[in-house]
């Protein structure tokens, strides 16, 4: 077994032995469900609904009820899209990059930041599917053979690759967290005595019975997902960026979004990550194994990555002017001053200047702070999507189409409702499923445990 | 245990910078275009490419702190041997940018001070130039609008200060990190590596910016109407590669003469994933680059790719992208080519010479245009500055013993097995 060094701090506080590993992820399954969860999942349902009801009054009416006019043809809908992906993008970072970086940490947070990727990027697809107004039509999105007459897609249109790309991502995901469940579905099967539970978790572990070649193939499996799913959080994240990139919209198009996107994403990500695992560790009593050094390294994860969106902002500002092209530096300038100017600056707060303060340890190391600043860094990363959409849009080349975005309830009820059936699905699964990667913990639990450890340095 | 720099090894790196010398004097002679430009052209692409392979080093072992790695413990001392070419990479980019102010070579466009007044008056034979309009002026008819308009970020001093201050950042870490590593065998605790790991952080912040402006400054800056976002981090991912290269072979040769038998398979493996993984990163970036200016092709930008893909240098260009990603994608791929060298050395030396060729046709296209020519000049100069770039690591290495023995990670890093 790898000795760890001393300087590191253990991942798993505590003296804890594989079966306490297992009560404490599996017990909160077993048992009835706490009151605060009631009371959660009924406030996110309510909001849920609300968010149906506007959808359905949407589709039913046409896309007429949001705020849309001639010159800004995209605005909420769209910002919400990329908001959401971009959300969806920690999870499968933590799982598959940070497993090919052999970072121990992830195991206690990626099963859950898994499962918040797989429910954002959903949420994310609800927009596109709606914008379309006949969503009855929207398998015209892919390319299925020419039964339909002679309307085929468009492969030069990088909305066609967003299509590709997000239902390959979706897939891999998907498919990654499920692996990543079979052996802890098999753990809670072998504990469940009511017999329905116990068929129902049966059929969800696939008949895992433990054995070393099923281990075997589940770390080789792991490994060649990671492997595939480690591209795919670049591509995702690129191809939004180029629905913008590609065209020539002063502000839109500049060669730097592809990768700044993904750092974005990234960053956006882990702020989401936070926001939720700091009340989960709570209400599920998780403190032991989701502690003060895992909120760090995502700390850190939102440092570099908001630095990373920082450097980008500053590159584009500076290149809008050094490219000598009226067009652009005057979109950068009315960024920051025009009529959307609080947006941009929200955006520079929240995105730019907030994660900064996660230099000092103090901050970094405070549940507090961190909470208050992942939303913070979330408002920032949906503003930042807004003054990209919006503020490009809102000036077109002729004065006299010049325009301006106004919100209606509509725009506000779906989003909303977004926020609502996303916590639901939250909720629900982690009240059925295991929160935590149970047995890939156990398998560090010797070499990273807290009172394993100080033996050790004794 | 120490590393001897000796025989048959330093012999060879003499040779090949006795070549790059009669390279580069010879060269001169031979050179017959305007200004020698040829000349320096080619010694900027040299000097930048050797000088960014320092840079990655610098950058990757700061990565190494930061991220609390410990496979790369044993490997430490070695990107710390990289930093000994670090100077004399700075000292040629220096003596190219002097030469260009005082307008010895003419590479960077921008340096002509001409360029920035929209009138002028002729007065037997002097020239002055005014902004505005006065009695007697005529229109300057070498006025660049678009080169005046970035008038205030290419004013001598304030280029001048930005390089000055790239450098010397670059060398303060550079000799800081060697500093602490060595008084960390001496003294040991864990202390110093803390401090390490501080520090690491905040050269990070200077590096973030610095890689960009860096790189507008002294290579994109050499088309001067064109300009791209992408670019700095474009160049940062070559710079890496190419680093990852160099420590890989230059390794797997030092384990061959019983060097660093600590260095086991796992670890040249991880080298292996990462020539992989930035070879990757690196296509990804260029392809953003070129798709999008592609894509949209608007006058403001396509002209760069225009002047690489409609000219003289369509194959080496083509090539060059071809063999840095489809290469280490087709062959790297696999987990036993990694840890196998005969697979990796002939990609290793492949996408060696491909990313210097990368260098090589961001500065040429825009100084030579089209009557580049390419000859044993250029190929005598790469090898002298190969040389150099592995005598002085090499040099430095020898200096010290080859693992950091007080490393808090160490154990760790040995133990590495997968």
């Amino acid at each position: 077994m790898q000795r760890e060094s001393a300087i590191r701090e253990p991942l798993i506080l505590g003296h804890k032995t594989y079966k306490d590993i297992t009560d404490d992820v599996v017990g909160p399954i077993m048992g009835p469900a706490p009151l605060g969860w009631k009371i959660m999942i009924t406030i996110s349902s309510i909001i849920a609904i609300y968010g149906i009801g506007s959808i359905l009054y949407l589709i039913g009416t046409g896309i007429g009820v949001w705020g849309l006019n001639k010159t800004v043809g995209w605005a909420w809908d769209i910002t919400n899209f990329v908001w959401w992906v971009g959300i969806g993008h920690a999870g499968t970072l933590i799982s598959a990059v940070l497993l090919l970086f052999r970072q121990k940490w992830r195991m206690a947070i990626n099963r859950s930041a898994e499962a918040m990727t797989i429910f954002a990027v959903i949420m994310a697809a609800v927009f596109p599917g709606i914008h379309m107004g006949r969503i009855w039509l929207a398998y015209y999105a892919f390319p299925l053979p020419n039964q339909f007459g002679s309307i085929w897609v468009n492969f030069n249109s990088p909305l066609l690759w967003d299509v590709f790309a997000i239902s390959t991502y979706f897939s891999v995901s998907l498919v990654f967290w499920y692996v990543g469940l079979i052996p802890d579905f098999a753990t809670i099967r072998d504990r469940m005595v009511k017999p329905l539970p116990k068929k129902i978790y049966g059929i969800l572990s696939f008949g895992w019975s433990g054995r070393a070649k099923h281990w075997n193939r589940f770390e080789e499996l792991s490994l060649v997902l990671a492997g595939i799913a480690t591209p795919l959080v670049f591509s995702v994240h690129s191809i939004v960026s180029m629905d913008f990139a590609t065209s020539i919209i002063p502000g839109w198009h500049t060669t730097i979004f592809p990768p700044y996107f993904v750092s974005g994403a990234v960053f956006s990500g882990f702020a989401m990550v936070q926001t939720l695992l700091l009340v989960m560790r709570k209400a599920y009593k998780l403190e032991d194994y989701i502690h003060i050094k895992h909120v760090e390294y995502m700390n850190i994860v939102i440092i570099v990555t908001g630095s990373i969106v920082g450097v980008a902002y500053l590159t584009e500002l500076f290149i809008s002017w050094y490219s000598g092209v009226e067009y652009e530096s005057y979109a950068f300038i009315n960024r920051f001053s025009g009529p959307y100017s609080i947006a941009y600056w929200t955006m520079m707060t929240c995105n730019v200047i907030s994660p900064q303060l996660f230099w000092f340890k103090k901050i970094r190391r405070s549940f507090v702070a961190t909470f208050i600043l992942s939303i913070v860094v979330n408002i920032g990363m949906w503003f930042e999507r807004y003054v990209i959409i919006v503020t490009s849009l809102h000036r077109d080349y002729l004065p006299s189409s010049w325009g301006e975005f106004i919100p209606t309830a509509t725009d506000v009820g779906i989003f909303i409702g977004t926020l609502g059936i996303f916590l639901t699905l939250f909720l629900t699964f982690t009240r059925f499923f295991p929160v935590l990667a149970l047995n890939e913990l156990k398998t560090i639990l010797k070499s990273s445990g807290e009172s394993y450890k100080n033996e050790q340095v004794k | 245990m120490e590393f001897k720099f000796e025989g048959r090894a330093k012999l060879i790196t003499q040779v090949l910078m006795a070549l790059g010398l009669v390279a580069l004097v010879g060269g001169y002679l031979t050179d017959h275009s305007d200004h020698h430009q040829r000349w320096w052209a080619n010694l900027l692409v040299n000097g930048f490419f050797y000088f960014s392979l320092s840079l990655a080093a610098l950058f990757f072992y700061a990565l190494q702190y930061i991220t609390e790695s410990a496979w790369s413990v044993v490997i430490k001392r070695f990107f710390e041997a990289m930093l000994g070419f670090l100077p004399y990479g700075a000292a040629v980019i220096v003596i190219v940018l002097l030469a260009g102010q005082f307008h010895i070579h003419h590479l960077y466009h921008w340096m002509d001070t001409t360029l920035y007044h929209e009138f002028m008056t002729v007065d037997g034979g002097v020239s002055t130039y005014f902004d505005k309009e006065v009695a007697g002026a005529v229109k300057n008819p070498n006025y660049d609008s678009i080169i005046a308009a970035k008038g205030a970020y290419f004013s001598t001093w304030f280029f001048w200060l930005r390089t000055f201050i790239y450098l010397f950042t670059f060398l303060v870490f550079a000799k800081l990190f060697r500093k602490w590593s060595l008084q960390e065998d001496e003294i040991g605790g864990v202390e110093l590596h803390f401090k390490v790991f501080r520090r690491s952080a905040l050269f990070m912040v200077f590096f973030a910016y610095f890689s960009s402006t860096l790189s507008w400054d002294w290579l994109m800056s050499i088309d001067p109407h064109w300009f791209s976002t992408l670019y700095g981090w474009y160049l940062f991912s070559g710079m890496w590669v190419g680093m990852i290269i160099f420590t890989h072979v230059t390794i797997l040769w030092l384990k061959s003469k019983g060097y660093f038998e600590e260095i086991t398979e796992s670890h040249m493996h991880d080298l292996g994933k990462w020539m992989f993984a930035i070879s990757m990163l690196w296509s990804y970036l260029f392809f953003s680059q070129f798709m999008l200016i592609w894509y949209s092709n608007i006058p403001e930008e396509v002209t760069y790719y225009v002047s690489r893909i409609f000219t003289d240098y369509k194959v080496p260009f083509v090539t060059m992208f071809l063999i840095n990603f489809v290469v280490p994608f087709l062959v790297l791929i696999s987990r036993d080519t990694k840890r196998n060298p005969a697979f990796l050395l002939p990609v290793a030396f492949l996408i060696f010479i491909g990313h210097f060729t990368d260098v090589y046709l961001l500065v040429i296209p825009g100084t030579m245009f089209n009557h580049n020519v390419f000859g044993l000049f250029e190929i005598g100069l790469f090898l002298g500055f190969l040389g150099l770039f592995i005598n002085r690591t090499l040099t430095t290495l020898s200096k010290a013993p080859l693992i950091a023995k007080n490393h808090p990670l160490l154990q760790e890093s040995k133990d590495l097995h997968y």
